[in-house]
């Protein structure tokens, strides 16, 4: 049998505020870290784009010419930024109404069971790589694309939004993909926010004599808009960086069109597409300050949507 | 919980003495069969699923009167109030069955309008629940639901239901406001605002004080005091010196029945049943 006695006390050795200082210094440390690795891309974007921001100065943010030929090289930026700006425009146009329907009608419509398995598929959706994507995009909604909607809006939209050969790929085919992509993230944040709400809330809207939609429009929505304007953030991030599936089917060509039938580029598959074949320092350079106007149109976006938190915060009273 | 059993009949006097103290100021009917009922409740059964949690209830609610319903955590008090506005439905495997007629509708009848029967069936909850927008806002949300009025005529009967909340002097300057950042008795005062701007005929509250202080406490006990002139009120609470205080009935609940009812002075002093006895004594709940 143990005797209490004879169990030594590990009192002496441990040091309460010690203990306490080791470890706030190591989280402390770790939060650092994260921004000096911020930081530090910056400052590696920035020297690296040095010699391309010297040579084409601001004429590289609004010229779309993009000449790689060594010896006449001329490289400016938009129709990258415009590509990235186009198809993340509509994915978000197309992800935003639909993760937020699908996100209220699991929490507040579908029955447990079903909720369940919608909500599973949807985090399976959000678990498949980009690559995969990239490949269905090409080879499977690439052609359904071609074949049917393309013909289908540009002959009864039309217009010069709609207009031009269906080729299947191009900027809505590659936004339409982001969509599916960016979807699945949207839906679970949103969802989540949604669950957050009292249950008492809701009750006391029904309670007054609501339907679901008014108690949805009026006081879930206005509960929510923080989490959801974050949802929206994040799946936004996502489309705007994303690469491989956007590779695939946007077409890379370094051109802008009012129709969304065509081919165009965006920032992030230019630079998946040019680094291998970058040879000259100066083309080199160039892409990486395409790297860091992504890089800034990121912050940018941040920054926009702390802004708009913080009003919606004024308006809406402390919770929201 | 056990009780000295000095103790307890301290407190049983101290009940009943508030009940005198009330009875002196107010003159009630004491003639129930006088009154007219609001609310009859016949053989109410609730589940939750498959458990049950209500068991036969059978009540009569008389109309401008306050009915406190008092029993130990758990034994359905809440749960038999929230069959009244029908709330519970918003849960999926909870069921009500037998009868509840509102002047004489029944109001678990399917063909019963949902949207009307809230709109007549007021309900305050236990922790305050102001809704995400302003002062204003928040008393204005039943009215913008169930009327089409102008600007004016919304705004005159916001400032009527803040004045009979007893709310309008502590916020008449800034209704711009987002209701949540009042204290949690002048939000607990501004869901009632919010809940008698649409005029409804009886007003559940579901323990309203229980998440406030003392003061704020008061101030809602008189509030209720006031209000039952207009509406006919439901008090659950698991405070006996408040059900002693404001109510006109009591009912006291266990284990998901109804094991008394009656005037508020009646139970509290000559509590008919053993088990009512034990409980505003003191000796278990």
């Amino acid at each position: 049998m143990h005797k209490l006695s004879t169990i030594k006390t590990t009192a002496s050795s441990r040091d309460q505020t010690r203990a306490d200082l080791l470890f706030r210094g190591f989280t402390a440390l770790c939060a650092i870290g994260l921004i000096l690795i911020v930081v530090g891309i910056f400052i590696e974007l920035l020297m690296n784009s040095w010699p391309a921001i010297k040579k084409f100065g601001l004429s590289f943010l609004v010229s779309q010419k993009w000449n790689p030929v060594p010896g006449i090289e001329e490289f400016g930026a938009l129709s990258s930024i415009f590509g990235t700006l186009a198809t993340t425009a509509i994915a978000m146009l197309i992800a935003t109404p639909m993760s937020l329907v699908i996100a209220i009608f699991l929490v507040e419509l579908a029955p447990p069971r079903m909720a369940g398995i919608v909500g599973g598929a949807i985090e399976l959706l959000a678990a498949v790589p980009s690559i995969i994507y990239g490949m269905w995009g090409l080879f499977v909604f690439a052609p359904f694309m071609q074949d049917h909607i393309q013909p289908f809006l540009g002959e009864v939209i039309g217009g010069p939004l709609f207009e031009g050969p269906p080729m299947g790929i191009g900027i809505l085919t590659a936004g339409i993909i982001l969509a599916l992509m960016i979807l699945p993230f949207i839906t679970a944040v949103a969802r989540d926010v949604f669950l957050m709400i009292p249950n008492v809330v809701k009750e006391a809207s029904h309670g007054m004599g609501a339907t679901t939609w008014e108690v949805t429009y009026k006081v879930v929505w206005p509960y929510c808009i923080h989490g959801i304007v974050g949802a929206l953030f994040l799946g936004l991030g996502r489309a705007i960086g994303e690469t491989m599936a956007i590779t695939f089917v946007i077409g890379n060509d370094h051109s802008i069109s009012a129709s969304v039938f065509s081919a165009g580029t965006s920032i992030a598959s230019t630079l998946a597409n040019e680094f291998t074949e970058a040879s000259e320092p100066i083309y080199l350079s160039a892409l990486f300050e395409l790297g860091l106007v992504l890089f800034g149109l990121t912050v940018v976006f941040q920054i926009v949507a702390q802004l708009w938190l913080r009003r919606l915060r004024k308006s809406t009273g402390g919770r929201a | 919980m056990m009780m000295p059993a000095e103790k307890s009949d301290n407190l049983f006097c101290s009940l009943a003495g508030l009940v005198d103290e009330r009875k002196t100021s107010t003159t009630v009917d004491s003639d129930p069969s006088k009154q007219a009922v609001k609310i009859s409740v016949r053989n109410l059964n609730f589940f939750y699923g498959h458990h049950q949690a209500l068991f036969d209830n059978t009540i009569d609610l008389f109309a401008n009167q306050v009915t406190a319903i008092i029993g130990p955590s758990g034994c359905g008090k809440s749960t038999h109030i929230r069959t009244y506005n029908r709330i519970f439905e918003l849960y999926r495997n909870q069921k009500a069955q037998g009868q509840i007629l509102l002047d004489g509708e029944d109001v678990l009848s399917p063909e019963m309008n949902l949207i009307d029967l809230r709109k007549r069936v007021g309900m305050i909850f236990q922790k305050p629940s102001p809704f995400p927008m302003t002062i204003f806002e928040n008393v204005a949300y039943g009215l913008r639901l169930h009327y089409r009025i102008g600007r004016n005529e919304l705004a005159d009967r916001v400032e009527m239901a803040l004045k009979r909340s007893a709310l309008w002097d502590e916020v008449q300057d800034k209704l711009d406001r987002p209701g949540t950042e009042l204290s949690g008795g002048q939000q607990q005062r501004l869901c009632i605002a919010r809940a008698i701007a649409v005029e409804p005929e009886v007003l559940l509250m579901d323990e309203p004080s229980s998440a406030i202080d003392p003061v704020a406490t008061a101030k809602i006990e008189d509030l209720i005091e006031a209000l039952k002139e207009k509406y006919t009120i439901v008090l659950v609470t698991h405070n006996m010196q408040q059900a002693a205080r404001v109510s006109d009935y009591t009912a006291f609940f266990y284990n998901g029945s109804i094991v008394e009812f009656g005037r508020t002075e009646q139970i509290f002093k000559k509590p008919a049943m053993k088990q009512t006895e034990d409980y505003i004594t003191g000796r278990f709940g």
